[in-house]
């Protein structure tokens, strides 16, 4: 029996055109979307946090009286360090303006200047003794208010007043308001006040405890991957295991940060606040989800290469580390990465383990007390200074900088391990 | 087509009472025969038969499958190799293997020739791996096509040039026996002749077993010829003997093609 043609080119071809074109369609509209979330996301942060990297600063003459300093002239170090800076400072903004008098306009005329200049001053003392008894220009950072209002295009902040703005409008005429880039910004740790505040405290705290979690995940996932996916049997055993891990990688974080309290704390009695406690929290939070994506890519890995290894000869090891985790490397990796990224911007176990401390110092060991980027940014958004609206924007600017470049280190690795068939 | 020679060759396999089980299912039953020294013993039979199951059994490669369970002796040079102590990773020393679906290392052709020598460290010196490397080649008739391009990766050859490329591999260990599963099931028709005259030539030094489903290709180069059928073995005879005059209807049936 012969069968009549089917209709090829009636309603039905058309249709299912259609449904083609209907499809890409919203394949892109779905695409454009997420686009669209990308960019405002990333705008609204750099348009808030750009401010951040600029500070304005306020030239001083500055004259140190040796009677006032050193008055014996020993040059010691701790008579040097423990002398009066704030006056000095006073005196220059008051010859800069003669004819305020009254207490509280003096007051708010020392206000101009940030509260740390008088640190900056000793500092440039201890490191160059010889300024004392002369007179010199320096540049002090301006106090956060002054920074946001000089900063600020519509000049219409409330927290400064009439009579500053004029101060600063003159400042500004005679060429002692400046803004630049903000080094303090990326070289100094917290502070209370938002114009001497710096990142980079929290950033060397982030990556003491990356280094940490790699360095404990990544060997122990790799190691317990494969030891599941190439030795060890289908059992009830092993798939009792594997469910367990399975659940970890979807344990909520903050229950990590409550076993790294007791147990790490509590028990073993290690530091609080340290990258090294943070690392090994972060890195029992990441451990399910690189063993998962080791698992997946050594899984992938085709059986063929297995059977040549081990029939030429080859040990079990040595099929394992010659051929099968060279080929899976690259997807192991992916993993990794992804497990990193998690935990770089994780907080919440962080917070168990007192990482969320105020610290000023910049740590210089896995055992010193520190904080972490995303920790920083928390803290940052809870300050009630204005300030710290940019500085918060500018954190996470960092943050992301961090992330990104992380990636681009992994996509570079992997490049390079990929292993062409 | 080949004759068989008229002194009978010494036994180098001998199989003895073989059961194979996958979990509860048994693969082959009570199988036993002999293969000898220095010439091509071909297994034949329809899809599942259980030839390639034997044959993995004499290098134990099974034992990579967690499910499967072997009784009986497989001797090899009169020592039991099914034996729980047997280090398999001598034997597979002294059985090579070569595949189904050609499979060299991701690696260059030199590294795929030059892993076994290198692991069981064969070659204490770069140029007598070099020289290895250099003889296997040749033996497994690649050598002029690969000679200029050594370091180029083995993945990127053809079907048969990488299924000589993986015979170079096992015969550089240096091995007694070379057990072939259906090794040019993957291959165009002028490749298989290719490796077809090369299992001729190679069984002047090495013990041969080759599964094979086509019977053609069993006809051509094997001097020994086993038929399995259904887990069990059917016939076992000189070639000549199986294809002419086979004894069982069920042999006579498969090679005139009623069944397979």
């Amino acid at each position: 029996m012969i069968l009549p043609a089917p209709p090829l080119n009636g309603d039905r071809m058309k249709k299912r055109f259609r449904k083609e074109r209907r499809f890409k369609f919203y394949g892109i509209l779905a695409l454009s979307f997420s686009l669209l979330a990308m960019v405002a996301l990333f705008s609204t942060i750099i348009d808030k946090g750009v401010g951040a990297f600029r500070q304005t600063s306020i030239t001083l003459d500055i004259t140190l009286d040796q009677d006032a300093i050193d008055p014996e002239k020993t040059a010691l170090r701790k008579t040097l360090a423990a002398a009066d800076y704030n006056t000095p400072v006073k005196k220059a903004l008051r010859a800069l303006f003669p004819d305020v008098k009254k207490r509280k306009s003096k007051r708010r005329l020392y206000k101009l200047v940030s509260s740390g200049a008088a640190y900056d001053l000793r500092k440039a003392v201890l490191e160059n003794p010889k300024l004392i008894g002369t007179t010199f220009a320096m540049a002090f950072p301006a106090s956060a208010d002054v920074d946001l209002y000089i900063k600020s295009q519509a000049q219409d902040s409330t927290q400064i007043s009439s009579d500053q703005a004029g101060w600063i409008k003159k400042l500004q005429s005679s060429g002692r308001i400046e803004t630049g880039l903000n080094w303090r910004f990326f070289t100094s740790g917290d502070s209370r006040n938002p114009e001497l505040a710096g990142i980079l405290g929290a950033l060397v705290g982030s990556i003491l405890t990356m280094a940490v979690t790699l360095g404990l995940s990544f060997p122990i996932a790799v190691a317990a991957a494969v030891y599941l996916e190439e030795f060890a049997g289908d059992n009830r055993f092993t798939r009792l295991i594997e469910v367990n891990i399975n659940n970890l990688a979807a344990v909520p974080s903050i229950v990590f940060g409550l076993l790294g309290l007791s147990v790490f704390l509590n028990f073993f009695g290690l530091p609080r606040s340290a990258p090294l406690v943070g690392g090994m929290v972060l890195a029992l939070m990441t451990l399910p989800t690189i063993i998962i994506a080791a698992r997946a890519s050594l899984k992938a890995v085709p059986p063929s290469i297995r059977h040549a290894a081990l029939g030429l000869g080859a040990t079990k090891l040595q099929t394992v580390l010659h051929h099968v985790l060279p080929l899976a490397l690259p997807g192991i990796l992916t993993g990794a990465i992804i497990g990193m990224a998690q935990a770089l911007g994780e907080t919440a176990p962080l917070l168990m383990i007192g990482m969320v401390a105020f610290i000023v110092d910049i740590p210089a060991s896995f055992t010193d007390a520190a904080t972490a980027l995303p920790v920083q940014i928390y803290l940052w958004a809870d300050s009630p200074e204005r300030a710290f609206v940019e500085k918060t924007s500018g954190a996470i600017i960092v943050l992301l900088a961090f992330l990104i470049s992380m990636n681009a280190l992994a996509q570079w690795l992997r490049k390079k391990f990929e292993i062409k068939w | 087509m080949n004759n068989v020679s008229e002194t009978t060759p010494p036994i180098k396999i001998a199989a003895k009472n073989v059961d194979v089980y996958y979990n509860d299912k048994q693969a082959l039953y009570d199988i036993g025969f002999d293969i000898p020294e220095r010439e091509v013993t071909a297994l034949i039979g329809p899809s599942g038969c259980g030839k390639s199951t034997f044959l993995r059994s004499i290098n134990r490669m099974n034992d990579t499958i967690e499910s499967c369970r072997m009784s009986g002796e497989i001797l090899f040079d009169g020592k039991n190799i099914l034996e729980m102590d047997t280090n398999v990773v001598e034997l597979r020393a002294r059985i090579g293997m070569v595949f189904q679906k050609p499979n060299p290392f991701p690696k260059s052709i030199f590294d795929n020739v030059a892993y076994g020598p290198i692991i069981h460290n064969l070659c204490p010196t770069k140029t007598d791996l070099e020289e290895r490397v250099t003889t296997s080649l040749q033996k497994a008739g690649l050598w002029d096509e690969v000679k200029d391009r050594l370091t180029s990766p083995g993945t990127g050859l053809s079907g048969g040039q990488q299924q000589r490329l993986c015979i170079a591999r096992a015969i550089a260990v240096e091995p007694e026996a070379i057990l072939m599963d259906e090794p040019c099931s993957a291959l165009d028709p002028i490749a298989t002749a290719r490796i077809e005259e090369l299992i001729d030539e190679l069984s002047n030094n090495f013990t041969i077993v080759v599964v094979t489903h086509s019977m053609q290709q069993a006809a051509r180069v094997s001097q020994k010829t086993a038929f399995f059928h259904l887990g069990k073995l059917v016939e076992f005879g000189p070639t000549d003997h199986i294809f002419t005059s086979p004894d069982d209807e069920r042999t006579q049936g498969y090679i005139t093609g009623r069944f397979g």
